[in-house]
């Protein structure tokens, strides 16, 4: 029934509420299969609420929301092998080492040959040398490196990043690029929101605005300069 | 017609498989990262001796009346070292985000209760399997006893049916590790009551028949609240 | 603001006056008993209070149900009406049973399975606010609310068997000179009446209170409401 036409993420009128106060308004969403998506916006404008959506951890109040054909939140579990997700928290244990957490991932993921993926995965994140370490002994950049191999490990068609670049210094930042670009170029489906415009600006070919619940501007660019991402972005918000 | 039955058949012994193996993997997580550092378990350890110690001293057991109290001693005693370890075992899910990695993962979320609720049922046996030749010998008495390891059995796994669910609730709000005792310790006290006088009854060697009705009430206690826990727990980890 | 609903002011009136009979038929109705005196008049409205306590009890679990099938807020409220009311009649409940237990039995406790099931009652209700003192999220709140008062709910009977089992093996009271203080007497059709009668009377008072409170968390979400609106 999908075909190369239809969206592989369609989002008609999401509404999302926490409590009494409503953070999406009605948002309205497609990405197609292999685009890379930068979502930006304020702060409380909606866009980890929104990203929390996708990734099945949060129910919408309202609205259709549809991943590769599967919808939310009533074919949640299909929707979840399907996608992998990085967060600013990197969802590891720290008392266990890199080998460890990702074994675990893998049983939880009933992922076949196990041992295989997960040398292919330290591999492309560039942990193998300390992959018998634990990850308490990690710095912030490693252990953002090992979340996204925790992310890839059941080859997720579509990745959610949800500020991946927070906390880490320059070098750090470079590193995590190289391996998202990697990651995102096996033909995957990425959305990612992030503070860091000249990273999106790096990184994406479509640029989203959210502003006070909505989707107030979008725009295509496979080389899109930073200086001009910024102004786009001010006048987006600006605009309301 | 005949395929697509097989294949549900096939499904449904597939999902059940990755069921199993969910609870397994954070069954055996749990046990890994604990048993590297043990710091829970020597936390619960430490913590269990202390309180069998100042029962010591504040109830004064002569020879005569430790019989008639063992049980209730060592009752009160899991009931509280039983609180540090269910905090620490739902602590771990909360820092780095960790509840959210197990929550992006297919299976469904009473996989996660089980898994929990087994790992801290194996840390607090683990500890009742220490406290218990500790107290016989400083006490001289003489504790190997199977209706009184049933029982603590029984007793444990109400203590952490109810307990890992109220942990997990406990440890999303503000006041945490100060919650959970006031959470558990009144629903739980059917578990600790009927725990106490089973105990007592094998300890003493009292007829089955005045033990039974114990027993039945840890029994109805166990069954009611794991079902309940499976059913409301996906409440407590969504939102 | 919304103006009181003209039943709920009936049944204001109606409250106060059902209080006011039951009060008089308590003290001039009903005969003095025979082995306890005057202070076994304490008896009617200690009961009452303990059935209202139980009653919302079990409003407060049906509630949570409720929210977390429908997860409309107006659930919340009411679970947290009814655990606020029912804490208050069970303290009610337990001082009323002191002060009948302190001349009859020359105790100020006794741990009689029902006294001890309604103050394991109240420690439930207590927890249960201060569960969700703790918890900033509004939805979070309310649906932790609800698991704790459905478990809660269903802890309260076996907590009660226990007791009761437990009681049949020490019958004896601590500082009793009655062997099965317990608080049992026959009770003659005037007596009958009148307990009935507060049970009634007590119902209906929890009816009243709870609408109120329900109506005073509909009041403090519109105003949180209002407050959210000025903010942006």
């Amino acid at each position: 029934m999908s075909s190369s036409l239809s969206p592989i993420i369609s989002v008609h009128n999401l509404v999302k509420r926490f409590g009494l106060k409503t953070i999406l308004r009605g948002l309205n969403f497609e990405v197609e299969k292999g685009e890379f998506v930068a979502l930006l916006g304020p702060n409380g404008a909606g866009k980890t609420t929104f990203l929390r959506i996708l990734a099945s951890l949060s129910r919408p109040a309202a609205g259709r929301v549809t991943v590769s054909g599967f919808s939310l939140p009533s074919q949640a579990a299909a929707v979840r092998r399907l996608i992998g997700v990085v967060s600013h928290l990197p969802l590891l244990y720290g008392d266990l080492t890199a080998e460890e957490n990702l074994r675990f991932y893998a049983r939880m993921y009933s992922i076949p040959n196990p041992d295989a993926r997960i040398n292919d995965v330290l591999d492309v994140v560039g942990l193998t040398a300390r992959r018998r370490d634990l990850v308490r002994t990690y710095s912030r950049g490693m252990q953002q490196r090992l979340a996204i191999g925790r992310a890839v490990l059941h080859d997720p068609e579509i990745m959610l990043f949800d500020e991946p670049f927070t906390g880490l210094d320059q070098d750090a930042c470079a590193m995590l690029g190289d391996v998202l670009r990697e990651v995102a170029a096996r033909s995957r489906t990425v959305v990612m929101t992030s503070h860091d415009l000249s990273r999106a600006a790096d990184l994406a070919s479509r640029f989203d605005v959210i502003s006070r619940g909505i989707i107030t501007a979008s725009a295509h660019s496979q080389d899109m300069d930073t200086d001009l991402l910024l102004s786009f972005y001010r006048d987006a918000i600006g605009a309301k | 017609m005949s395929t697509a039955a097989g294949k549900s058949q096939i499904s449904i012994r597939r999902s059940f498989s990755e069921y199993a193996r969910a609870v397994w993997a954070i069954l055996w997580k749990d046990l890994a990262a604990e048993l590297r550092g043990r710091e829970m378990l020597s936390a619960m350890l430490v913590f269990a001796l202390l309180v069998i110690l100042i029962f010591n001293f504040a109830l004064e057991l002569d020879a005569k009346t430790r019989t008639s109290v063992t049980s209730g001693v060592l009752w009160v005693t899991f009931a509280f070292a039983g609180t540090l370890g269910l905090n620490r075992s739902m602590a771990m899910e909360k820092d780095r985000g960790c509840l959210d990695g197990l929550l992006l993962t297919p299976v469904d979320r009473s996989a996660i209760y089980f898994g929990k609720a087994l790992s801290n049922l194996a840390f607090m046996l683990i500890v009742e399997v220490i406290v218990l030749p500790v107290y016989s010998i400083l006490y001289n008495t003489n504790l190997f006893n199977p209706g009184l390891i049933m029982v603590i059995l029984l007793g444990s796994i109400g203590y952490v049916g109810v307990g890992t669910l109220l942990a997990s609730m406990a440890v999303q709000t503000r006041t945490r590790d100060i919650l959970l005792p006031i959470l558990l310790f009144p629903v739980v006290l059917p578990v600790l009551i009927a725990a106490v006088k089973a105990s007592s009854g094998f300890l003493q060697s009292i007829p089955m028949s005045e033990i039974w009705p114990w027993l039945n009430i840890l029994i109805v206690y166990d069954i009611i609240f794991i079902a309940v826990a499976f059913m409301v727990f996906d409440f407590i980890v969504e939102e | 603001m919304e103006p009181k609903p003209t039943l709920l002011k009936i049944l204001d009136i109606v409250s106060i006056l059902l209080l006011l009979i039951a009060t008089g038929m308590v003290f001039f109705y009903t005969p003095v008993e025979a082995v306890m005196g005057q202070v076994q008049k304490v008896f009617y409205f200690h009961v009452a209070a303990g059935w209202v306590g139980m009653l919302s009890f079990l409003a407060a679990a049906f509630a949570g149900i409720m929210y977390l099938i429908k997860s409309d807020r107006k659930w919340d409220i009411v679970g947290l009406s009814a655990v606020e009311i029912g804490l208050v009649f069970a303290f009610i409940n337990i001082i009323t049973g002191s002060i009948w237990a302190r001349p009859i039995w020359n105790t100020w406790w006794t741990w009689d399975p029902r006294l001890t099931t309604a103050t394991i009652m109240m420690l439930i209700y207590a927890a249960y606010l201060m569960l969700r003192a703790g918890i900033e999220d509004l939805d979070r709140r309310a649906r932790f609310g609800a698991v704790y008062a459905i478990v809660g709910f269903l802890s309260v009977p076996l907590t009660f068997f226990s007791a009761r089992l437990f009681r049949t093996i020490h019958p004896v009271v601590v500082g009793t000179n009655q062997p099965g203080a317990e608080g049992s007497f026959d009770m003659t059709a005037k007596m009958l009446q009148t307990f009935l009668f507060s049970l009634l009377v007590f119902s209906f008072i929890f009816a009243d209170l709870l609408w109120h409170r329900i109506r005073l968390g509909r009041l403090a979400d519109k105003v949180e409401q209002l407050k959210l609106k000025t903010m942006e």
